[in-house]
């Protein structure tokens, strides 16, 4: 071998170990944590992260839920009432949904004839409802955190939320801290 | 392990998951699994496809062992040992 082809490959070697300390750092940095954040308030995408959410959680991974803007709908309690709104978060209140039963699918809703459909057919084929699946990660220690920041945009109260356990207000950059050191991140909007 | 193997593998709990769709099976599987012993054998009992493919995963992912699939009428009998 010729003296260049030797320092070619001695370089090419040191390279390899410095790509090899990078991967491991960023192997070690990574905890088994899944974080989603969750836009959309529609039955089906709150229904699919749930799902997801439920089967890390199965296998140890800690699943960290974001709720913001539209999916805060399904963390209201159609049976607690907030005073103190004016009016305009009044309208807001009225006008979407007071609790996760009452979505709308984010297709074929038909008038609330599609969410029906749905839950009758989950019920059919034994699939969990939605008050079902958010007991369960309760129970798996899911960690819910309400976007502060929206639910005072969109007019909601903590008063009119859902009894969850650990249930957490807090801003995007918590989101946004959390989510670095988890090995994957969902977006669902 | 063989067909005749799991048959009559030793099987310290069985998880009668027959009545719940994805992710219901998972769920059960984990809750069970901490009632039984290492190296004890359990078994999910599904009517649903696809668990027959996610319970090895989660075996994977959580260290136990997949031990094999039996085929019933109309549902599976997955079985696992735990780590």
């Amino acid at each position: 071998m010729s003296q260049e082809t030797v320092n070619q490959l001695q370089e090419l070697r040191e390279e390899i170990d410095q790509i090899k300390n990078k991967v491991t750092g960023l192997e070690n940095n990574r905890l088994d944590q899944l974080s989603i954040a969750i836009i959309a308030g529609d039955f089906d995408k709150i229904l699919a992260t749930m799902i997801i959410a439920l089967a890390a959680a199965a296998q140890d991974t800690k699943v960290k839920l974001f709720f913001s803007f539209w999916s805060l709908s399904a963390l209201r309690d159609r049976n607690k009432k907030a005073k103190g709104k004016d009016i305009i978060s009044r309208m807001f209140g009225m006008m979407l949904p007071k609790e996760k039963n009452r979505l709308k699918l984010s297709r074929m809703n038909m008038g609330g004839m599609g969410p029906r459909m749905i839950k009758s057919l989950m019920k059919k084929q034994n699939v969990m409802s939605l008050d079902r699946m958010f007991s369960e990660a309760a129970g798996l220690g899911i960690e819910i955190t309400v976007c502060e920041m929206s639910m005072n945009l969109m007019g909601f109260k903590k008063e009119e939320l859902i009894d969850y356990p650990g249930l957490r207000f807090a801003g995007a950059a918590t989101f946004v801290a959390e989510a670095a050191e988890s090995s994957f991140q969902f977006f669902i909007s | 392990m063989t067909a005749e193997e799991l048959k009559n593998v030793a099987v310290s709990k069985s998880v009668d998951a027959r009545g719940t769709a994805c992710p219901g099976p998972l769920l059960e599987a984990k809750k069970a699994i901490g009632t039984i012993g290492a190296g004890d054998v359990m078994e999910v009992l599904s009517a649903d496809e696809g668990t027959r493919i996610d319970i090895p995963k989660w075996c994977a992912k959580q260290g136990h062992e997949y031990l094999g699939t039996l085929e019933e009428s109309g549902y599976f009998k997955i079985y696992l040992r735990k780590k």
